[in-house]
């Protein structure tokens, strides 16, 4: 078994004050970091839709940047299918993948926004046809047996097809929960810890390396490292590994 | 009208691998050099480790002069040629700045596939469809060019061969060299370890690769600091030795290289003679014309023979330096694909470290074993590394243990993030008949030029190296322990890659060649041709120091026979 599973930090229903202001922000992203001071209005948000989203989640708190909130549900729902926060930890919603893709589809790949647009509304129009109800409102083992069926380009509609959809929308979900948490997603490394991968150092001596998972997880994201931030504009890069990563 | 700038000496295109190389010797000869390059200046910050924005969305490549103009690719002739996307990159230093630095030499039967296969098995054995021809020179030829790259760069190593010497350490088929590597090779790791003990239990000859990596502090740069962000990203300590951090910089400090960035070279003019005179480059929305007394093509082999192709004149109404015909002929690119996948019941401990950082066996390349009782020539370098990261490893193949998502999939990741490794395996790949590149008729590039179009697939010779070395690699795998293994296939057309070979090959018979052996046009002596262009064997292993050491032969020549050449 892992040995991160059931990690204490990274538990699906905590609430954002227990997390710091460092790893909001560092979940969130630039975008996110300004939405922050915008609490009250995403209260009145959640309020509206409370079966939709805890006031106290994370994804709360800010606004969807490409998604309809239905599609962004549809998304919640088929991310934790493929990703599941299960009895060995955290997945995809922890990691917020969604808001990830979300950010995605803005942006690097708003080129992909038509086939998530047309696939999402085929995925839950075949939802209502054949089990009475939106994807995100099904149980468990409906949602599976629909997205297999997507897998195997056995639900019409969707774009470019049903494995083409699929195969893109998992690569989308696991840039959202293994890409460095400045985009967004793998938030407070939750996807990093799932993997055991012991997060970015900018110098790995022989005995880290030989440590492997043993190695405590620094929780760093590339951009913790003020080299690479328009920051550094005045830091020398020193001869040992820019700015240090400690 | 292009607005005419004052006349140089050497108008060198492409700052890169080739031409940041060949900068210097000219510049320190007190030869007078403009480099035109069609990307920019990067620095050690803009290299963070970020595997989504370099691994994955490409930054390295992307809003590129490169991006825009991506080979388009079919297998044959009957085919329907379609873009695809381009591995190389434009700025100060070219794909130096990106690649995985393995700087290996060829091995001495690269240069001589005709005659060695002719004197060991009989000619009969060389491919009947194959256009390949000897090297106009010997590896000894080579070699001294090979050594002044290797320190003017900056490459570390194990020499299996200095003088004679052979040491197991390293390469024991490698050709013979005149002193070691200026610096020791690239730590091993865990893996690495694990893999050498288990071909030496195999009989075989491990050893660490080559790489323009610092492993120790060199000429002012550091030592690799091993968090393996290298593939796609450049180095954040400059321990990688771009020619942006090494012979450029020396260049420019000659007092006599001037680096024009982000312009491109749309057109090679030559006068009624068949001289070329100068160069014709965008800047902004300026044409240029840049008069030299000579012109170095160094763009990377599909733009250098593009632009060949793309200067015509009333002298080479078919293209520079082709009323031969030849210019496009003989393309070959490498197979590297076809890679064996493993699984290991234990982490491998590969979360840090870099593709450069790894062991090689070179008992199944070139001519190193007996084909005797086999029906290919050449062979394929097998090479493990030690290199991982979180998004790609998400994605590793289930080796049929699990579906891709789901819980299943999920605790298969869990366990197996740092278990599973991918080969790599470059054979030989030989030229043939109807394996070219040329002008598209219709895809074109964002200035509306035609960009070029590969029509290239790979032959019965190929295919077989990929079956018989994918064989040697499970067996390499299952001697280290791994629990399951695959292979994926003999591969098939050859697509836009990072070892692209051919198009202006080198040789003495101007029929059949582009280039003479010091790499200057049989057609128009005043035009030199850098790169993996000129090359008309691939070997088993990376071509750059290859092309470094030829871009340096090619340059001192020049220098050396100024007057002669310019007259």
């Amino acid at each position: 078994m892992a040995k991160n599973s059931g990690k204490k930090d990274t538990q699906p229903d905590d609430p954002p004050h227990n997390l710091s202001r460092r790893n909001l922000l560092k979940g969130a992203g630039i975008v996110g970091a300004a939405a922050v001071g915008s609490t009250a209005a995403s209260q009145v948000i959640a309020q509206d839709s409370p079966q939709t989203y805890q006031a106290s989640s994370p994804a709360a708190l800010e606004a969807l940047e490409a998604l309809t909130a239905e599609e962004a549900e549809t998304l919640e729902a088929i991310c934790d299918c493929l990703i599941p926060s299960d009895e060995n930890g955290p997945g995809a919603k922890e990691a917020r993948a969604v808001h990830y893709i979300d950010r995605s589809l803005a942006s690097n790949n708003r080129d992909s926004r038509h086939n998530y647009m047309v696939s999402l509304a085929a995925i839950n129009d075949y939802a209502q046809k054949t089990r009475g109800a939106p994807f995100y409102q099904l149980i468990r083992d409906h949602q599976n047996s629909i997205l297999s069926g997507v897998q195997m380009s056995k639900v019409p509609g969707c774009a470019p097809s049903g494995s083409g959809f699929f195969n893109m929308l998992r690569n989308h979900t696991i840039d959202g929960t293994f890409s460095d948490p400045y985009y967004g997603g793998n938030q407070n490394f939750v996807g990093w810890d799932m993997i055991r991968y012991p997060g970015i150092r900018l110098t790995a001596s022989e005995t880290e390396v030989a440590q492997g998972a043993e190695l405590e997880p620094n929780h760093q994201s590339a951009y913790d490292n003020e080299t690479y931030t328009k920051m550094a504009r005045n830091i020398r890069m020193s001869n040992r590994g820019g700015s240090g990563n400690a | 009208m292009p607005k005419k700038l004052p006349k140089t000496d050497v108008v060198i295109v492409g700052m890169g691998a080739a031409g940041g190389v060949a900068a210097l010797p000219l510049s320190n000869a007190g030869i007078k050099v403009t480099g035109i390059e069609a990307g920019g200046w990067l620095s050690p910050r803009d290299f963070a480790p970020d595997e989504l924005r370099n691994g994955v969305r490409n930054w390295p490549q992307s809003v590129q002069k490169a991006a825009g103009e991506a080979p388009t690719v079919r297998a044959t002739s009957n085919d329907v040629a379609v873009q695809g996307g381009h591995p190389m990159m434009n700025a100060v230093g070219g794909t130096t700045m990106h690649y995985w630095a393995q700087s290996w030499r060829l091995n001495p039967w690269d240069f001589r596939v005709v005659s060695g296969t002719r004197e060991r098995y009989g000619s009969h054995r060389v491919p009947a469809d194959s256009t390949v021809e000897d090297w106009p020179f010997g590896y000894e030829e080579l070699e001294p060019y090979y050594d002044k790259v290797e320190y003017a760069v900056g490459i570390s190593g194990q020499a299996g061969n200095v003088q004679g010497a052979i040491n197991p350490a390293g390469n024991i088929f490698e050709g013979e060299r005149l002193r070691d590597y200026p610096m020791r090779p690239l730590r091993s790791s865990p893996f690495t370890d694990l893999m050498s003990e288990a071909a030496h239990r195999l009989n075989w000859n491990p050893f660490q690769g080559p790489a323009a990596i610092t492993s120790e502090l060199y000429d002012g740069r550091p030592p690799c600091q091993y968090h393996g962000f290298c593939n796609k990203g450049g180095c954040h300590v400059r321990s990688k030795s771009s020619t942006a951090f090494t012979t450029i910089p020396k260049a420019i400090d000659s007092g006599n290289l001037d680096v024009v960035t982000f312009a491109r070279v749309v057109n090679i003019v030559t006068d009624n003679d068949g001289k070329v005179t100068g160069v014709d480059y965008i800047k902004g929305n300026e044409t240029f014309f840049q008069p030299a007394d000579v012109v170095l093509v160094a763009s990377y082999a599909y733009e250098n023979v593009r632009l060949l192709q793309l200067s015509k004149s009333r002298a080479f109404p078919n293209g520079l330096s082709n009323n031969a015909g030849q210019v496009g002929k003989h393309y070959l690119s490498h197979h590297q694909g076809s890679p064996v996948l493993a699984l290991y019941p234990k982490d491998l401990h590969n979360w840090y470290g870099l593709p450069a950082q790894g062991v090689a066996i070179d008992n199944w390349a070139d001519d190193n074993f007996d084909h005797g009782d086999l029906d290919f020539i050449g062979g394929a370098n097998l090479w493990v590394h030690t290199d991982r990261k979180p998004m790609s490893a998400a994605k590793m193949s289930t080796f049929g243990e699990s579906r891709n998502w789901g819980s299943e999939w999920k605790a298969f990741i869990m366990e197996n993030a740092d278990r599973g490794n991918t080969s790599y395996i470059q054979k030989t790949t030989l030229p043939y008949e109807g394996n070219y590149l040329d002008l598209d008729p219709l895809v074109k590039d964002p200035l509306g030029f035609p960009v070029t179009r590969i029509t290239a697939r790979y032959r019965e010779n190929e295919k077989r190296i990929a079956a018989f070395a994918s064989d040697k690699m499970e067996q390499w795998y299952l001697e280290a322990g791994a629990t399951k293994v695959i292979k994926t296939g003999p591969g098939n057309a050859m697509g836009a890659t990072t070892h692209a070979y051919g198009g202006t090959r080198m040789g003495n018979n101007s029929e059949t060649n582009v280039v003479n052996q010091w790499g200057f046009s049989h057609e128009a002596p005043n035009l030199g041709i850098l790169g993996a262009s000129v090359m008309g064997t691939s070997g088993a292993r990376n071509p750059t120091l290859t092309v470094q050491a030829l871009a340096w032969r090619s340059a001192e020549y020049l220098a050396n026979n100024w007057r002669s050449m310019v007259g």
